[in-house]
């Protein structure tokens, strides 16, 4: 029993699954700040998803509650939309054509 | 010999390439806009998916192409919503400003039955105007604050101006002039272009299910769409404005709007009222 103790204890501390760690603000600004400047492109395409939006004003209201788990969380969907709308923005570029009614 | 049968075939190739070069068009040309082109393959399309609906009906948007919301629409009629807007309109329209000038002053034929040449590519200024634009320009070449676009008196002048166009065609130009032609492109690219999380383009909507119904709504075709503006529209127990609608289909795909009279949108304004051109103005109109 104390031996499968050891082992389980030792196999979590090989797979690296330990407690997570609470974000701390500057997790969050690092987040914000990729989702950010990733908003601003899409800006520069003029293609903005309002999801975008909303889940960078989420991340702000969040850290000002001192929640950074939830707003690291938030920053980093906003900044996954954010991608996304860059994506789409450039791939209808040469798309939209194929939609012409001729 | 090998040597011959070499020269032979580099001969040949040079041959293909010089062939090709000419039978083919350049990369370029295939892109290089032809709206009367586009227009015809516009209309066509709308004619074909709606045969029984009259060109200048396009302009009734879900009410040309169904029977029971026509029904509906013909009732509203005998007291249509706009009404109101259209009186307040026309004294708007009339009322001279500070200076002493009107409205009048500031377009051709006094203001009387122009809304068919909206919007127009203006070659002093190199970009596109429409009606709404060329109002606030107007208030504000004499000293007037210009309206907010989307509601309130800038529809109700724009129904009023409309309104003195019903029955004169979309006689939409396009000068030759690159500029123009370029603000035609962004325009079209605009209505084909997907955008927004939902991934939608105008012409996923007023294109390719034209007439079907998403969710409650059946989709107005594309043809004709602008012919009616402003609107009344009960789900927004209002009227509104090309603006308007523009501003509210982008967020309804979940894409952030641009500004009312944003050079894009007046570029898309360009693009379907020229798609439309030969299509009635039937404007102020309403819908669901």
């Amino acid at each position: 029993m104390r031996l499968a103790l050891i082992l389980l204890v030792a196999a979590v501390a090989l797979t690296g699954v330990a407690p997570a760690r609470a974000a701390t603000q500057s997790d969050f600004e690092t987040a914000y700040r990729a989702a950010a400047e990733a908003e601003r492109q899409a800006g520069v395409l003029r293609n903005q998803w309002t999801p975008t939006e909303t889940a960078l004003k989420a991340a702000e209201k969040a850290a000002a509650t001192k929640d950074y788990d939830a707003a690291v969380d938030l920053a980093r969907r906003a900044q996954a939309l954010a991608e996304a709308s860059i994506d789409q923005a450039k791939d209808q570029d040469k798309l939209w054509q194929n939609a012409v009614l001729k | 010999m090998r040597m011959a049968i070499a020269a032979i075939g580099r001969r040949a190739a040079a041959c293909l390439v010089l062939l090709l070069a000419l039978v083919l068009p350049p990369a370029s040309a295939e892109q290089r806009s032809d709206p009367a082109a586009d227009q015809r393959a516009f209309q066509a399309y709308f004619r074909k998916a709606f045969p029984s609906v009259g060109l200048n009906d396009f302009a009734n948007g879900p009410y040309a192409v169904d029977k029971d919301m026509r029904k509906q629409w013909e009732e509203i009629m005998q007291f249509p919503p706009y009404d109101f807007a259209l009186d307040d309109g026309k004294k708007l329209f009339e009322t001279p400003f500070k200076n002493g000038k009107t409205y009048a002053d500031c377009f051709p034929q006094k203001g009387i039955g122009i809304r068919q040449n909206y919007p127009y590519f203006d070659r002093q200024t190199g970009e596109v105007v429409t009606l709404d634009l060329a109002i606030n320009r107007c208030r504000e070449k004499n000293g007037e604050t210009p309206l907010a676009y989307q509601v309130g008196d800038m529809a109700a002048i724009d129904a009023y101006m409309a309104s003195t166009s019903r029955g004169k065609p979309f006689a939409i130009e396009i000068p030759d002039d690159p500029r123009a032609l370029a603000a035609y492109e962004e325009g079209k690219k605009f209505f084909y272009a997907r955008r927004g999380q939902l991934n939608f383009s105008c012409a996923s909507c007023h294109v390719q299910a034209a007439g079907k119904r998403l969710r409650g709504d059946i989709l107005a075709p594309a043809l004709g769409i602008l012919a009616s503006f402003p609107i009344y529209r009960s789900d927004w127990g209002s009227m509104g404005t090309v603006d308007r609608r523009f501003i509210s289909c982008n967020e309804q795909v979940r894409s952030v709007a641009f500004k009312p009279e944003d050079a894009l949108y007046r570029d898309l304004e360009y693009f379907l009222s020229y798609m439309s051109n030969g299509v009635a103005i039937a404007g102020p109109g309403t819908r669901p």
